[in-house]
């Protein structure tokens, strides 16, 4: 490239952020279910990729106006949480995490068998929210579809905050983060917050693949790669939290950026694990985490 | 070991001794050469998680590491199959010292990424180090493996060669599992803090294990790369840690029995579905969710329940 260093190391940082904060998001799918069950959800990147070819479905094949297309797989996407909770998680009698972790890997290899059925194993195109032409921004080259992603996360992030601190049943779920048995002599219904948790976890996930999508293309086998990198983001953050699945993932996607950009393309994804065994070894709990809570959940 | 465990050995080795008399197809015996080979990985493994308790989504890794130490060493460097075997099962253990001690103090979800990472750290260097590893195209032409003037040039040879091999780490196991240590092992997998106040050294003890497992990995690695005399990083991904914990669980945690019903099931089901092309990847999906939300305690489980029925009937 012609670019000057500073001009490319900013053009990585942008794009590092973008990529940083679709980790963010499906992080933060992980944490929800986490915090009201326990279980680490394994089919979470199966979500995201869901979520793009869905969206591929509507506003590509049967060409439904963007808006549309979005809310209906964001839509479909409650349901597919909704049913994975009913028909697999639920009917589980005495769930150990080793059970528990088999079976959302059972229901990810599912969900890819299902999406190779209805899309075959091509790679699939969503074209761009608003055109392709790059903006120019301090010396670099900004992707409007960067503004989307950065945008929608914040979007996101800021309705989550609101419904977990002020609605009645987000309250409920965090209640039963704290202490499931307390929040159930409270009265809360903890299987209906289970569920819930499940249906919004889902659409969260399809909302990161919707976004995604334009950037990286999807295939039915994406979705693994996508939810390492989100259950990576969500352990250097400290598994359940909220912010620091942020955080994390925002520094995931930088040095993963930059680590392709100026060390080695092939190295990206070792460099950004790398750091990640780093920061478990100094702090077993994350950066975030609470040394207590990571010795309470465990097998 | 005990009496029943001899028995099934015995049981198990008569079994395999006249399989290749009955089944005379090559296509079937390749098969059973996989199930031992898996078969070897996952026996290690599930005395890391069943008995000590302690999950690896990094096995593939080691598994890794045994092929392609024999690949390179005999294929590039003409060294002879069995020097390679050696010095692979040497980096192994040496790079699970590495990883093991600083992992081995995390817990749960924790301990999950940690391996995880270690996997695909792995699988990515498999990947790029293309001088050594020839990259995704991998090694080809790796000679076969000799014992005592045999050339293990055939598939009945193999079958042989292989599951001597598993027996002797079979034996092994059991004969672990039913010493001081496996007793201790098996109070860290209960309780591990309570092993600790009885004078058990558990945080030596999962490193052992750890080991031990890592060892198995390899053994099994450099048998795959003598029989397929082919290596390339595909075999060694994400996918086949999983499947490797899959075995495991499937197959029973409680025991190393279940972890060979597992490696045998999980072989052989994809050969089976591979008629159903498209459907295969969903079909498999639905049998793995079926079998753990009906026999969460496993295959081996779901069996001795059958059994000890039976014989409260009789």
């Amino acid at each position: 490239m012609g670019l000057p260093l500073y001009s490319q190391i900013i053009q990585y940082i942008l794009s590092g952020i973008t990529i940083g904060s679709v980790y963010a998001i499906i992080a933060i799918g992980f944490n929800i279910i986490y915090n009201s069950t326990s279980i680490i959800n394994f089919a979470q990147g199966e979500f995201v990729m869901l979520g793009g070819l869905i969206m591929i479905l509507f506003t590509v094949m049967l060409k439904f106006p963007l808006v549309l297309g979005f809310l209906l797989t964001v839509l479909i996407l409650t349901l597919v949480g909704i049913i994975m909770e009913r028909f697999a998680i639920s009917p589980i009698k005495k769930p150990t995490v080793v059970t528990l972790i088999i079976v959302t890997i059972a229901v990810s290899i599912l969900f890819k068998g299902i999406a190779m059925l209805i899309w075959g194993k091509d790679t699939h195109f969503l074209p761009p929210f608003s055109g392709e032409k790059g903006i120019a921004f301090i010396g670099a080259s900004l992707n409007p579809q960067y503004i989307w992603i950065v945008g929608i996360t914040v979007i996101v992030v800021v309705l989550l905050s609101i419904f977990f601190k002020y609605t009645i049943i987000g309250k409920a779920m965090t209640a039963c983060a704290v202490n499931r048995t307390a929040a159930s002599l409270m009265g809360i219904n903890v299987k209906r917050m289970v569920l819930l948790s499940f249906a919004l976890s889902a659409a969260i996930g399809g909302i990161a693949g919707i976004i995604i999508t334009p950037i990286t293309l999807m295939a039915y086998d994406n979705g693994a790669i996508l939810g390492l990198k989100g259950f990576g983001a969500a352990v250097l953050g400290g598994l359940g939290n909220f912010y620091g699945a942020i955080f994390a993932g925002l520094l995931l996607g930088i040095m993963e950026s930059l680590g392709a950009g100026l060390i080695h393309s092939g190295y990206k994804d070792a460099i950004a694990l790398l750091v990640l065994l780093l920061v478990l070894f100094i702090k077993p709990s994350g950066i975030f985490g609470v040394t207590e809570i990571s010795e309470f959940k465990k097998f | 070991m005990d009496k029943k465990d001899s028995l099934i050995l015995l049981f198990l080795t008569v079994c395999l001794v006249v399989f290749p008399f009955i089944v005379t197809n090559t296509y079937y015996i390749s098969t059973m050469v996989f199930v031992g080979i898996h078969g070897i990985i996952a026996i290690g493994l599930s005395l890391l998680m069943g008995y000590a308790g302690q999950i690896s989504i990094g096995h593939a890794a080691f598994f890794g590491l045994g092929a392609y130490t024999s690949a390179v060493l005999t294929a590039k460097l003409g060294f002879h199959p069995w020097s390679a075997f050696f010095l692979g099962i040497l980096l192994s253990s040496c790079i699970a010292l590495i990883i093991g001690i600083p992992s081995l103090k995390l817990k749960g979800h924790y301990l999950a990424m940690a391996t995880l990472g270690f996997g695909e750290i792995t699988y990515i260097v498999f990947n790029e180090l293309t001088d050594i590893t020839g990259g995704p195209s991998g090694i080809g032409d790796i000679p076969k493996i000799s014992l005592a003037g045999y050339v293990m040039n055939t598939d009945i040879k193999y079958y042989f060669f292989v599951w001597a091999f598993l027996l002797l780490i079979l034996a092994l196991s059991l004969n672990l599992i039913h010493s001081r240590i496996g007793r201790a092992l098996r109070s860290i997998h209960d309780s591990e803090v309570a092993a600790n106040a009885m004078g058990v050294n558990t945080s030596k003890l999962k490193i052992q294990v750890f080991l031990i497992s890592a060892v198995f990995g390899s053994v099994a690695g450099s048998l795959y790369t003598h029989y397929v005399t082919f290596v390339s990083p595909s075999s060694f991904s994400l996918f086949f840690s999983v499947l490797l914990v899959m075995m495991v669980v499937i197959g029973g945690m409680h025991s190393v029995w279940g972890a060979l019903i597992g490696a045998a099931l999980l072989t052989i089901l994809p050969e089976f579905l591979r008629a159903l092309k498209d459907f295969e990847i969903f079909v498999y999906g639905a049998v793995l969710l079926l079998i753990m939300i009906f026999l969460p305690r496993g295959l081996s489980g779901g069996l001795e329940y059958l059994f000890n029925r039976l014989i409260k009937k009789l």
